[in-house]
């Protein structure tokens, strides 16, 4: 597999407010997330070669690309819609990316937009899935929630040490959330509400899961040859990985269920582009799939922040933390933004950007001396993982 | 000669006091318990349990069947052989005669004496007798209270019967006594005293005397009278004007701990006398309905073999008391409570028909290169990659623990608040089965708990009902739990 280190750039991001938009419906976010965008890049809509983008549920699925073509008024470009469950902002990016660095383009936008709550629905329920009869009843938190109480089987834990454990991951995020003015919630969680909290698919409560919002982000791509025509902190890309796994893990013989492989090969593959030898040591800040608590604690050791068995106890020093060695998920992860599917990817390195451009909306948010950061969305039964990571600096 | 060779009952594990019905209705209870089906079963799972029960552990007889009768006036469909459904989910070769029996729960009787002719005059070897019900009485009817659910499985063969089928005599008689219109949910009767004089005790009377009298036999002579009853005080009456011993003859009805089981309940009633029974037994049969079916059969030293079958005692004992009417009421489809999110994943009669070798019977493919078993069917294995290179196995009859778990309330519906997704290790190959759990307490699922397949009907959805197999706690020895909670 070839490289792309250091071959593209991110010039411009936008980022829609992420919440319950009820006035607003899926053009609007586009054009909140996209203008910004432009503005940010310093361009037009006339600079856009391309679009590449991703929505999932929205309005329904066949829509191709006319989402973005009639709120944004593309003519004449390709709009490629791009669909990989809750991986698809990612995948876009990364598709605008590889475009970019085929030569075909110079200039090309990746949308992520999504409205969950146009459907009367409060949560990711049954219809997870293909097939009318094995995924008939399958949901978003039961399929994590298998892995949750597979994990604390493996490792030992009681039901309530798993549940603690969890519980520290969700108290983390909203702390982070909480200063971040685009962020769904604001609220801040002590440990014991997690674990008072309503049980939504045992051994996940309310606090274990991240919300169903509405929301949009953009990203505008070009050389990184040309980049410092448009700004001077364009953010270059360092390394991707994309995986998909084979047969629905439910029936998958010998699956462990406390880790993926797709959670391994992707961020494998990302570290080799960017030619990271020890994540843990090198990256400053990730963004990572916080779907629910546990799925951020298996991300840990599958992706080497932490050793196998034992992300717990960085849970527990606070290694994640916004003080700690390795922030995750610093502007308070899909936890406190939800989780418009098709957005988040693309608001995950959206963070990550003004991170490294030393620009988090807020000083306090704003971690010191970032050079390189990860962002991270994975999703399906769950199958399917893309990592992303970037840079403020080539080489 | 042609007799019984298998028999198997099933009861559903739900049971609800009387007393439930009496006092939400401020009236006397008949005493006792009834079983209740769970929100996920019908005649048809009811049956392919009941016929499951009865080759346990004997699969390869399964080769041998010729004929699937089944017996119900409860089929889930009104046009559609149910038959045809029970035979796939048991994995029965499609070359048999498969043929429902309707209308009257006197079907049960009915379909076992064609299943004697058809095996008596050699078109066919081997034929499964079934009848299943689920029948409904209006809320703060008596049927309510008497009424159960269940079903029986009797395989007729001329070898290795445990008894022979010694006779029968038969009449009908035309009268409206209890009734369903084509469009009614609930059992209509008229006045009770009609119902019990003219219509039971005489008819029984009648098919039972001229039974004894076509075979030269008197009461005296037979060891276990096995009477049909919907209702314990009519059943006395018969039996003493009969003049049969209550405490040395009488097969127990099963109305004080199960209740009427329609259909089923002759055929419940002879196999719990059959494994009660002693070789030299001679047995009489007799059920009610439009009419009455007597028959007569003797037990061989066969009836001594070895039974793999649960037996109807187990069942009796291993309950889960449902204490909410409320709840009744839901499973029974009588009252529609708050909808949950949509189906999005459609049902689609072209995917359950291509793929019913795994979704209905339940095979799974092993590998002929790797030997890796893999449910459902993959054309490619998953470990070895070798392509369309499998023969397929069937996974439906095998044991296994609990992997992991999850207690999801967001796919509830109206049916249950708590849908339990399961992924269990079945068998030596540790095949991986996902699906939801059933028959249990939420509270009592645990990772390492042992578990087996039942066929279930998992939702209603584009106009149709679908099955499939769910996971159910292995369940051994008298099960004494409390209250269901959902």
């Amino acid at each position: 597999m070839g490289s792309l280190k250091d071959e593209i750039a991110i010039i411009g991001m936008g980022c829609s407010k992420f919440g319950e938009r009820w006035d607003q419906g899926t053009e609007d976010l586009a054009i909140e997330a996209s203008y910004e965008a432009y503005e940010d890049a310093g361009i037009g809509k006339d600079s856009i070669e391309a679009c590449w983008l991703s929505t999932v549920i929205a309005p329904l699925t066949g829509v191709s690309g006319t989402i973005a073509a009639d709120s944004l008024k593309f003519k004449d470009i390709p709009v490629i819609r791009n669909e990989n469950w809750c991986a698809s902002g990612h995948i876009a990016l990364i598709e605008a990316c590889m475009a970019v660095a085929s030569g075909a383009y110079d200039i090309v936008m990746a949308l992520g937009v999504e409205k969950l709550k146009d459907t009367g629905y409060p949560g990711l329920g049954t219809g997870r899935g293909m097939h009318p009869v094995y995924e008939a009843r399958r949901t978003s938190p039961g399929s994590f929630g298998l892995i949750a109480q597979r994990y604390f089987k493996t490792y030992g834990l009681s039901d309530d040490q798993g549940k603690e454990v969890l519980a520290k991951i969700a108290v983390k995020n909203h702390d982070n959330g909480s200063l971040c003015p685009k962020a769904h919630f604001h609220n801040v969680i002590t440990v014991e509400q997690v674990l008072n909290a309503p049980i939504i698919a045992w051994p996940l409560g309310l606090f274990d899961c991240c919300g169903n919002s509405d929301g949009a982000a953009c990203a505008i791509i070009t050389s990184a040859k040309r980049a410092k025509d448009f700004r001077p902190d364009p953010i270059y890309l360092k390394g991707f990985g994309i995986s998909t796994d084979s047969l629905l893990p439910h029936f998958r013989p010998q699956f462990s269920w406390t880790s993926f492989d797709s959670l391994v090969q992707s961020s494998h593959k990302a570290y080799e582009m960017a030619g990271i030898k020890n994540p843990r040591e090198e990256l400053d800040v990730a963004e990572v799939h916080d779907c629910f608590s546990i799925t951020e604690l298996i991300i840990y050791e599958d992706f080497d922040f932490s050793p196998r068995g034992r992300a717990g106890e960085d849970v527990a020093s606070g290694f994640f933390t916004r003080q700690g060695k390795l922030p995750v998920n610093i502007d308070g992860g899909l936890k406190c933004f939800g989780h418009p599917i098709g957005a988040s990817g693309l608001r995950m390195t959206y963070e990550i950007y003004k991170q490294l451009q030393n620009k988090a909306d807020l000083p306090e948010r704003q971690i010191k001396v970032p050079r390189l950061g990860l962002s991270h969305t994975f999703g399906g039964p769950p199958q399917i993982s893309a990592v992303t990571i970037f840079g403020n600096e080539k080489g | 000669m042609v007799g019984i060779s298998l028999c198997a009952g099933y009861i559903p594990v739900f049971r609800m006091d009387r007393s439930v019905f009496a006092n939400i209705w401020e009236r006397k209870s008949i005493g006792g318990e009834r079983s209740v089906c769970n929100n996920d079963e019908d005649s048809i799972t009811m049956a392919v349990e009941a016929s499951r029960n009865l080759f346990k552990g004997r699969g390869s007889s399964r080769e041998e069947l010729d004929g699937v009768f089944f017996a119900s006036t409860t089929a889930p469909y009104k046009e559609k052989l149910s038959s045809s459904l029970i035979a796939t989910a048991v994995d029965l070769r499609r070359q048999i005669t498969t043929i429902d029996f309707a209308h009257s729960i006197r079907g049960g009787t009915g379909a076992l004496k064609l299943a004697f002719d058809s095996v008596g005059c050699g078109s066919m070897r081997n034929v499964l007798a079934v009848g299943a019900d689920c029948r409904i009485g209006y809320p703060r009817s008596d049927e309510e209270q008497i009424f159960g659910d269940g079903a029986a499985a009797l395989l007729v063969s001329k070898e290795n019967v445990l008894a022979t089928f010694e006779g029968s005599y038969s009449h009908y008689h035309e009268m409206m006594d209890i009734w369903r219109k084509s469009d009614d949910i609930f059992v209509n009767t008229w006045e009770g005293r009609f119902i019990q004089n003219e219509a039971y005790v005489n008819n029984m009377t009648e098919a039972i005397t001229g039974l004894l009298k076509k075979y030269k036999l008197e009461p005296k002579n037979i060891s276990k009278a096995v009477f049909t009853a919907p209702d314990i005080k009519w059943h006395k009456r018969l039996v003493q004007q009969l003049g049969f011993d209550m405490k040395g003859q009488v097969v127990n009805p099963l109305l004080h701990n199960i209740g009427y089981c329609g259909t089923a309940h002759s055929l419940l009633m002879l196999v719990q006398a059959l494994e009660e029974s002693n070789p030299g037994d001679i047995l009489l049969l007799a059920s009610y309905a439009d009419g009455a079916d007597a028959m007569i059969f003797k037990t061989t030293r066969e009836i001594n073999k070895d039974q793999n079958q649960r037996r109807i005692k187990e069942y009796i004992d291993q309950k889960l008391m449902v204490s909410s009417y409320a709840r009744f009421l839901s499973y029974k489809g009588l009252i529609e409570t708050v909808p949950g999110e949509p189906y999005r994943t459609f049902s689609s009669a072209t995917v359950t028909w291509r793929e019913q070798n795994s979704i209905i019977r339940g095979h799974g493919s092993k590998c002929r290169n790797c030997g890796m078993l893999t449910y459902p069917i993959q054309r490619i294995c998953y470990n070895c990659n070798s392509k369309d290179n499998f023969e397929e196995v069937s996974i439906s009859d095998m044991e296994g623990v609990v992997f992991t778990y999850t207690l999801d309330n967001l796919a509830g519906r109206s049916d249950d608040p708590v849908v339990i997704q399961t992924i269990a290790e079945l068998g030596i190959d540790k095949v991986r089965f996902y699906s939801m759990m059933t028959d249990c307490f939420p509270s009592e699922v645990k990772v390492g708990m042992p578990v087996e397949l039942t066929f279930r009907r998992i939702y209603d959805n584009a106009g149709m009902h679908n099955y499939f197999w769910k996971c159910r706690p292995i369940r051994e020895g008298r099960l004494n739990h409390g209250q269901f909670k959902g």
